[in-house]
């Protein structure tokens, strides 16, 4: 049987993703289907056959292949959940469009994220963390790490940069998760309209008051004259405080739960605090949270020893690929004085990650300070009990309760 | 060492950052976040990590040549 990349034929392959059962490894499925070769066919929940690519070389090749879109608008790129069913309804931003208009939009934004940003906002993110472990110290000795930590890190230093009031945290923090967890589409695309609406009414105040953040920067610089419109400004900052909070969130409480669990690697990390740059790499190489980037091909594409077609989907596993033995040395372990650079957490290619360097330095004060000014940090519940997010969405924990 | 000529094309770059992460003492990134070789380093500087810093490019926007 011949698959091919229109979406009426119905697939045969192994169903992708699957769930992690532990929170740090890979599903155990997408080990196994990486033995198959560098790529296979997968399955995904709407019966339609993609490729998904293991192997690390193959990965960065089609990431920075001229023949692999990003584009949602076209008909042939894959639908992952029930959720992105409405994907080609809005256009997003940056993560949803190919180049040149991708690039004209990048260029926007680079500035705000290079990384002498990322260090001259490291003396307020660790103002922020000694704040949030004040109170935590300060209520006790046990606390739900997610939600008195790890989500608020994150979504106070986007909320910094881009000029959001954080006193609207538990609405925006609560239309992410609709919409990146939300079972229907219509229920994730209600979620982003809120979203959408609510920044709509933040940017008509902004014009009126201007502040300090990112997104008066681009009303001022490109909205006024037209270099950017009213709704893609929107757009640009809904994806930014998105993939601000959610993603580094997700990477500081599955860390710490990691490093936990890990006590030989979180004594290495005390004796000698210089190793954290270092291990946030490997834990992002480890940990994988952005576990499926998603392409079509635009043409037909060689690639280890199989034809890519055009309109085919692609799936790149990064978890797996971040595993390829071809590319580490005893990849399954963790290693934080390991050099773990060339991972594709953060992707690969012109999508590669804006915020990258802020969330290194936000992981870093975050990991540090935290085993630092809580020495007796330990999981209250056992490690099988912590609630894992689904395999279809960011790579997470729901909550993490732990005491001291 | 053989003495090396490195390069980056700016209109290929994203502003990732990697370089400057990678080999610090060769490569910075000017005022808008775009990658840049440091002046009197286009030599490498005899710096080991020039090639790790060109193939972390997410772009292939660097050029290492060897003289």
């Amino acid at each position: 049987m011949t698959d091919t990349g229109t979406q009426s034929t119905t697939s045969s392959a192994p169903s992708f993703p699957s769930d992690r059962t532990c929170p740090y490894q890979p599903p155990a499925g997408h080990q196994d289907l990486a033995a198959r070769g560098p790529l296979t066919r997968v399955t995904l929940y709407d019966g339609r056959g993609v490729w998904l690519v293991t192997g690390h070389t193959e990965a960065r090749a089609l990431l920075t292949d001229p023949r692999v879109s990003s584009n949602r608008q076209n008909p042939a790129f894959p639908v992952l959940a029930p959720r992105a069913e409405n994907q080609a309804s809005v256009v997003i931003p940056l993560l949803g469009v190919d180049d040149p208009e991708h690039a004209r939009q990048r260029r926007m934004l680079i500035p705000r994220f290079s990384l002498k940003r990322a260090a001259a906002m490291r003396p307020r993110i660790q103002a922020l963390v000694d704040g949030l472990i004040d109170t935590m110290l300060a209520k006790g000795d046990s606390a739900e790490l997610v939600s008195a930590y790890a989500l608020p890190v994150p979504s106070m230093v986007i909320c910094t940069l881009l000029g959001i009031p954080y006193d609207d945290h538990d609405f925006f923090e609560a239309c992410s998760r609709r919409m990146l967890a939300a079972p229907t589409a219509a229920e994730s695309t209600a979620a982003r309209d809120d979203l959408r609406d609510y920044l709509h009414r933040l940017v008509d105040r902004k014009e009126a008051e201007p502040g300090d953040g990112l997104l008066d920067e681009l009303i001022a610089d490109r909205l006024a004259d037209g270099q950017v419109d009213r709704d893609e400004l929107v757009m640009m900052a809904l994806l930014l405080l998105v993939a601000g909070h959610e993603t580094t969130s997700n990477m500081i409480a599955l860390g710490v739960y990691t490093l936990l669990e890990h006590p030989d690697e979180l004594a290495a990390l005390r004796a000698d605090p210089a190793l954290m740059p270092g291990a946030v790499e490997e834990l992002l190489r480890f940990l994988s949270i952005a576990d499926g980037l998603i392409r079509v091909a635009t043409e037909d594409i060689e690639i280890g020893g199989r034809t890519v077609r055009t309109g085919d989907g692609i799936m790149i596993g990064t978890s797996v690929v971040n595993r390829d033995a071809a590319a580490y040395a005893d990849p399954e372990a963790l290693d934080v004085r390991r050099s773990a650079r060339h991972h594709v957490a953060f992707g690969y290619g012109v999508h590669q990650c804006l915020g990258q360097n802020l969330a290194r330095a936000e992981m870093e004060i975050a990991l540090s300070t935290l085993f630092t000014r809580i020495p007796g940090l330990r999981l209250a519940v056992a490690p099988g009990e912590v609630p894992v997010k689904p395999g279809d969405t960011l790579q997470g924990l729901f909550a993490l309760p732990v005491a001291w | 060492m053989s003495a090396l000529r490195v390069s980056i094309d700016s209109d290929v770059c994203i502003g990732a950052g990697q370089c400057a992460l990678t080999a610090p003492s060769v490569f910075d990134q000017d005022d808008d976040g775009f990658g840049l070789v440091r002046p009197g380093r286009e030599d490498g500087g005899g710096d080991a990590l020039v090639k790790e810093a060109a193939r972390a490019c997410p772009v292939q926007a660097i050029t290492v040549e060897e003289d």
